[in-house]
């Protein structure tokens, strides 16, 4: 049996937030916190000797929610955050927001909540470990982040990395909760080294729930000031962040919360004020779409409010707002390819949009809503100047080609994007091409299967390696035909003369004469994203290399007696840049229409509070996979879907991402739907029967026939650091900060093309 | 820890052999048909026999005689063989309906009718792993003392959830109960008490053999759920509905029954009585409906909020009596259910 003792260093995600102990000492800080490990030789035994265990608590007060938490300072959850059972506080100004209400023809303020929810993989997580003969480490585990996993187990185990070797197993889904390293990992690893025998853990469906790291409930504030033609002039947003029990990627998540509004529609002077706090529930983390989600659900539904108050087509709004090509946000971000405009007209065309909006019968409504999201997070998780990926690529005489990347394939088809590249490449057939792929010891580092970057940028580097090992293998080949290298072809199996085609090697003679030429051919390639303009503190969350795009247009069936909701059609454009495998992307898109209904209609992580007198803890209602609703294959739509391809120099062959992105405008889309239906505003995720039917009964008693949140707290908010934006002559530095970093040398950015 | 526990198997061949097994083993040994409430049942610990009797092997079981005058059917048919066989319509739609909406294909595969008719309460605290019963503190229902969905009460209100109970009590089904000691027809409306504990009347040394069925001539049924998801979930509130028409379309006898709002279907005596001697119109649906919808009185205990529930049952009678008046309402039930209607 473990306990906290034996495993006493505290780790986590992030470097900000080493908070998480495997197994807990002296605090408990919510339910399905692990006290202690029992490790048997069969399950029934570990499971009977796991109810002898007694554990006398003593029962601190509980903090159910922000609201609470910020009401309740002591105890603290953690002894370290802001203040009290404040996490963390982030305020930024992008230009004067006051002076651009004062502009601004119309003011909208609204306020919203969004619901948290967790991933639901159909696997849950596992772990396997075994101490090699040589005394090293082995660790199996289903995650998507071995490289991260390793760090915490060097350093929870104490242990030289260099005698660890993690290995990320085929994964049964992500969705992001198996990022973070888990306790689980940590104490099967320890037990195996003290067992001297393999330890295996498979959590139960219970124990994944608590694991969480999933949507933060978040409360939002949007104040927008728009122009009579919808030109936005201010935006001020403020939320307040549920974290759970445990930092994980809360941080990160309050920043992302406040960064992509700008990267969707041109924001001119742009406010955001985000506070997390900690409260007695399973950690929130980092969940497809990344503290995005949620204020995209605000802003897209508060333009459809705004649209409605200009008497604009919420459509044509967008296409006026939408932002463009390259530019530099006013949160200095810079955009990439942006094709929202060819997005929205897409969806508007297949939809039938200008047939349906407002013309529909009772009951049946349309709802448009769009998204932008990062391909990649710009900067890793800890602070490196290294490579955020790497490969190496092995030439063999057979004519195959081994590909070593630390990329986790997560079923969203990585491996097949590295395997596609370097074939398209050497003009190979993916089939001659082996992958070793999620493991720290086979590969060279990526940073793990998260925030949409394994296309972008182990993409990047397999092109780089086999753009490398193209140009040996050319040397070797011109030496034997006599004919300039740069005139040789790489196609079909072969390397040939572009002139006379029939003039040429096979592929695997043309590795032979390389490796006769310089010995064993073996290349790598590299990627380390563009240097961010945004400078200030802050600034390094939401910067990307590019951004996707997504418009969506969702149909819905609303019964005005009982509010009952169904959602029949989807359509969907996503801006992709270059589909490099299109039923992959496509899967990514409608995967995501599937997850974002789920979320919009019934996804709830919820929670009952005990009675006082017992404990008042908050027990998750119904952790399991029944009574968690989500919805299965039979209850989808139909979806069609669009991909918008111009390719993005920034990407391999132009490639951008679709994990994420086409998510985010499914919720809004069906809030503005039901609104289009039947006249109610659900200004709350989930969008239950429940909850139109008390909006119907506001509406027929003639009130504001709206659901959702009444308030925003008081919350102190620190100064903000203000950042002039690019067009009042900002450099990417908070004139009221020391600057922390030189400014980067304005170097050409350096794109790879193929 | 979700695996079963150890458990002794039986698989008799006969009716008599399975009679005097149970017999043996009296309340230490449970029946199992299709096993799929069971034995995820068993995972979690809410049921721990010592011996499991299979009812797979008895072949009387597996007969049903459809007749003009009347019915029998082996309480092992599965619930697919019910949805898909074209004898269980007119008349017997409604029960066909109910089949055909338990659970996902996979479960209705393997799920038995006397399964179904049998199935255990329902209730958000009872239908959880061991340990997070034993974390709160067990329930009433199992191992404990507190009815976590209402302290004060001394009665267990777990949910009676069979979908098929609610069909047959409205088509006025009859069961056939065998023990070593003989055995006994009950009215199917009678087998159940509305106690989430002792919800059902089957003493443990019975098996539910068959369920009787008189003629349904000139009968018609139906059957309506709700429940979040089209494609499966526990009904939350169900209602079911036959009706007996003269030729001119006079009520000649109504049967209404309420499921999943009490710890057993509940027969909606009074708005069956309303309607008698008069036809099926908007007036007497939604007069109808009312009357029925008054004995609902579910619990926080299921999915969705219960005031909504209570709210919408008038609204779900209507349903089923504007279906049974002949009014098209493909579109109220493709709304809720996601498989093709029968």
């Amino acid at each position: 049996m473990l306990t906290g003792q034996d495993l006493p260093i505290q780790y986590g995600i992030l470097p900000v937030s080493q908070d998480e102990q495997a197994l807990c000492l002296d605090h408990v800080r919510h339910v399905g916190d692990p006290v202690a490990a029992v490790i048997a030789r069969e399950e029934l035994t570990a499971f009977e000797a796991m109810d002898l265990i007694d554990v006398d608590y003593e029962i601190l007060t509980t903090i159910s929610d922000p609201e609470e938490a910020l009401a309740t300072p002591e105890p603290r959850i953690h002894d370290y955050g802001e203040e009290g059972n404040i996490h963390k506080r982030v305020a930024l100004e992008f230009g004067n927001v006051e002076q651009g209400f004062v502009e601004a023809d119309e003011i909208f303020e609204d306020t919203f909540f969004y619901q948290g929810n967790t991933h639901l993989p159909i696997e849950q997580h596992a772990a396997v470990a075994i101490k090699d003969p040589d005394g090293k480490l082995t660790i199996w585990s289903s995650t998507q982040t071995p490289h991260y996993l390793h760090r915490a187990l060097a350093k929870v185990l104490e242990m030289p990395a260099a005698h660890i070797r993690v290995i990320a197993t085929p994964n049964g889904g992500g969705f992001g909760g198996k990022s973070d390293p888990f306790n689980h990992e940590i104490v099967v690893a320890k037990a195996a080294l003290l067992l001297d025998r393999p330890v295996k853990i498979c959590l139960t469906r219970e124990e994944v729930f608590y694991c969480h790291r999933g949507r933060h409930p978040i409360l939002m504030k949007f104040k927008t000031g728009v122009k009579k033609d919808g030109t936005i002039t201010g935006m001020h947003l403020q939320t307040l962040i549920d974290g759970g029990a445990y930092g994980s990627y809360g941080v990160a998540s309050t920043f992302y919360a406040g960064a992509l509004q700008t990267t969707t529609y041109h924001v001119p002077r742009y406010k955001y004020e985000g506070c997390r706090t900690f409260t007695n529930k399973p950690p929130c983390g980092p969940k497809r779409g990344h503290g995005t989600v949620q204020p995209r659900f605000g802003q897209e539904v508060q333009l459809d409010k705004i649209a409605e108050k200009l008497s604009i087509d919420p459509a044509d709004l967008r296409l006026r707002i939408a932002e463009s090509s390259n530019s530099i946000t006013a949160n200095f971000f810079r955009l990439g390819t942006v094709n929202l405009t060819e997005c929205i007209r897409r969806v508007v065309k297949s939809s039938g949009w200008k047939e349906k909006f407002r013309k529909l019968p009772e009951g049946q409504g349309v709802g448009l809503a769009c998204s932008a999201y990062l391909t990649g997070a710009g900067l890793p998780i800890y602070w490196n100047k290294m490579p955020h990926s790497g490969v190496q690529l092995k030439f063999d005489r057979s004519g195959g080609v081994s590909i070593f990347c630390g990329a986790t394939e997560i079923g969203q088809g990585s491996d097949d994007v590295l395997a596609g590249i370097v074939a398209e490449v050497l003009g190979i057939d993916p089939f001659d091409i082996r992958l070793f792929t999620g493991d720290t010891d086979l590969g060279p580092v990526d940073l793990g299967s998260y925030s949409s970057r394994v296309t972008l940028m182990a993409g990047n580097a397999a092109l780089q390696a086999a753009e490398r090992g193209k140009a040996l293998i050319a040397e070797g080949v011109a030496e034997k035909l006599e004919v300039p290298k740069d005139r040789l072809r790489f196609a079909e199996k072969r390397v040939f003369d572009s002139i006379a085609p029939e003039k040429g090697v096979t592929f695997q003679e043309a590795v032979c004469l390389a490796e006769a030429r310089f010995g064993t051919i073996g290349t790598v390639g590299s990627y380390t994203p563009p240097k961010s303009p945004a400078l200030y503190k802050g600034g390094g969350v939401g910067p990307s290399p590019t951004y996707s795009y997504t418009a969506a247009v969702v149909e819905v069936v609303v019964n005005p007696v009982t509010g009952w909701i169904t959602v029949p059609k989807i359509w969907i454009a996503h801006d992709i840049g270059r589909a490099l495998n299109p039923p992959l992307v496509r899967g990514q898109v409608e995967g995501s229409v599937y997850m974002g209904l789920g979320e919009a209609l019934m996804e709830e992580q919820e929670f009952r509070r005990l009675p006082k007198k017992l404990s008042h803890a908050l027990v998750h209602k119904f952790p399991s996979m029944l009574e968690y609703k989500s919805p299965t294959s039979l209850d989808m739509p139909e979806v069609f879907t669009e991909l918008v391809e111009e390719p993005d120099p920034r990407g391999p062959f132009g490639a951008k991402e679709v994990g994420q992105g086409p998510l985010l405008p499914i919720m809004p889309a069906v809030a503005n739907a039901v609104y289009d239906a039947v006249g109610v505003r659900i200004d709350e995720v989930p969008i239950t029967p429940e909850k139109i039917m008390k909006a119907l009964a506001e509406k027929k008693a003639g009130r504001e026939p709206r659901y959702g949140p009444k308030h925003f707290p008081h919350v102190n908010w620190p100064e903000a650091l203000r950042v002039p934006p690019p067009w009042e002559g900002g450099d990417g530095n908070a004139v009221n900060e020391a600057p922390r970093r030189a400014k980067p040398k304005t170097e050409k950015e350096r794109v790879l093309t193929p | 820890m979700m695996r079963l526990p150890l458990f002794e198997f039986r698989a008799p061949r006969t009716l008599d052999e399975a009679a005097r097994i149970l017999d043996g083993e009296r309340a230490s040994a449970l029946p199992l048909a299709g096993g799929t409430d069971l034995l995820p049942n068993m995972k979690r610990r809410q049921q721990v026999p010592r011996t499991l009797m299979s009812l797979r092997h008895i072949e009387e079981l597996h007969h049903a005689r459809l007749e003009n005058s009347g019915a029998r059917i082996g309480a092992c048919l599965t619930l697919t063989d019910i949805a898909e066989d074209s004898r269980f319509r007119n008349g017997l739609t409604g029960l066909a309906q109910a089949a055909s909406v338990v659970a996902t294909p996979q479960i209705r595969n393997m799920a038995t009718l006397g399964g179904n008719l049998c199935l255990d309460t329902r209730c958000n605290y009872y239908d959880q792993n061991y340990e997070w019963r034993k974390a709160i503190g067990f329930c009433l229902k199992k191992d404990g003392t507190t009815c976590w969905v209402a302290p004060g009460s001394r009665k267990c209100v777990a949910v009676s959830s069979t979908d098929t109970a609610p069909a047959l009590i409205s088509l006025g089904a009859r069961v056939r109960l065998v023990s070593r000691s003989g055995e006994r027809e009950v009215l199917l409306a009678d087998l159940y008490n509305n106690d989430g504990i002792h919800y059902i009347k089957r003493r443990p040394d019975e098996i539910l053999s068959e369920i009787l069925l008189d003629s349904l001539h000139g009968w018609k049924s139906t059957y309506w759920k709700l429940r979040r998801r089209g494609s499966f979930d526990f009904p939350v509130l169900s209602v079911a509905a036959a009706v007996h028409l003269s030729p001119a379309g006079v009520v000649q006898d109504a049967r209404m029954v309420i499921g999943s709002a009490a710890c057993r279907p509940l027969v909606a005596a009074e708005a069956g009585k309303a309607l008698i001697g008069r036809s099926l119109n908007q007036e007497t649906i939604v007069e109808a409906a009312t009357i029925a919808a008054r004995i609902a009185k579910p619990l926080d205990n299921t999915d969705f909020d219960m005031t909504w529930r209570k709210r919408v049952t008038a609204e779900f009678v209507t349903y089923a009596l504007r279906e049974l008046r002949g009014v098209d309402v493909r579109a109220e039930r493709e709304a809720l259910t996601r498989h093709p209607a029968i």
